[in-house]
């Protein structure tokens, strides 16, 4: 297994890069990824789904979907596409030390 | 933006995310937005069928797409109108007449193999078996946490995927403006759409 080292913290990766282990994940990690991947500041609003999807993916054992962070979480998915451009479900998974969502809807 | 330490994968989040500082390798090596690429990724969907199991692979393709940060357009056209009309679009229906590939896999419990059998077509055309055939499948979708019709276009249009229906149909079925879901952002004709569908992957359902 690759890993990643930033700032002399290190996680196992795949080999596309998402976590492995989400106990290697810290909330400070995440605020240093956050700006590799364009997300200049970690605001409250960005905080909260990552919170979501790791309580939830703690139960289920699945990285939770767009659709289930909408229909169980009671995110806006319009506010998620605005906090996080682009992939949003993956992008969330990355900062929330989880797998990438496999769910197709 | 910082750029990557030495050695560092990221995901694939496309054009705002980090890069690596050294110019050392090539772009050439299987990058899929190189150089040759005069514009983002696309894409279109055509639907033209109003039955339900027709209305979902547009819907779970144009919702997939969008949360890849692809740009993605659908044009609703022919029976796929239905799937934007308010007064039928909750109401689709699924019919096992002319699926040759109608088998359940529950009937498996009752003999081993039988879930693979073909139902026989006459079936199909008993009196109630269309709207016994929707509720199943209705059934089987909530299940696995897929929306119902109207909800699944106000998810996609909160992800932002652009929809239209089509001119000629629109004409034809005597549909009125109110009639349509409001995520669809306009009546359009074929022209405008192939116009729109520039760049774009375009896929036909």
């Amino acid at each position: 297994m690759p890993t990643n080292t930033i700032d002399n913290r290190t996680f196992t990766v795949n080999a596309e890069g998402f976590f492995t282990n989400r106990d290697e994940w810290s909330e400070e990690l995440a605020a240093i990824l956050a700006e590799l991947i364009g997300i200049d500041e970690m605001t409250e609003e960005h905080w909260a789904p990552l919170r979501f999807m790791r309580e939830d993916s703690a139960k289920t054992g699945v990285t939770p979907t767009l659709r289930r962070m909408q229909a169980v979480g009671g995110f806006d998915v319009k506010h998620l596409f605005a906090l996080y451009p682009g992939k949003p479900a993956k992008k969330m998974a990355y900062l929330a030390g989880l797998p990438k969502p496999v769910g197709c809807v | 933006m910082r750029s990557l330490p030495d050695g560092f994968i990221l995901p694939d989040f496309g054009a705002t995310a980090a890069r690596p500082t050294s110019t050392a390798a090539p772009e050439a090596a299987g990058e899929a937005a190189g150089p040759a690429y005069s514009g983002p990724r696309k894409l279109s969907l055509i639907c033209s069928k109003g039955n339900l199991d027709m209305a979902y692979p547009g819907l779970i393709l144009g919702n997939a797409a969008a949360g890849e940060g692809i740009e993605t357009h659908i044009f609703f056209t022919f029976w796929g109108l239905d799937i934007v009309n308010k007064k039928t679009n909750a109401k689709l229906k699924f019919t096992m007449l002319g699926n040759t590939a109608m088998h359940m896999a529950d009937l498996g419990a009752i003999r081993p193999g039988l879930e693979h059998k073909s139902m026989p077509q006459v079936m199909g055309q008993l009196p109630g078996m269309t709207s016994i055939a929707t509720k199943m499948m209705k059934k089987q979708m909530a299940d696995l946490e897929i929306p119902d019709v109207p909800e699944f276009l106000d998810l996609l249009q909160a992800a932002g995927v652009h929809m239209y229906a089509c001119k000629l149909s629109f004409d034809m079925m005597k549909m009125i403006e109110a009639d349509l879901h409001p995520a669809v952002e306009g009546v359009i004709s074929a022209a405008d759409f192939i116009e729109i569908s520039e760049g774009a992957q375009t896929i036909f359902i």
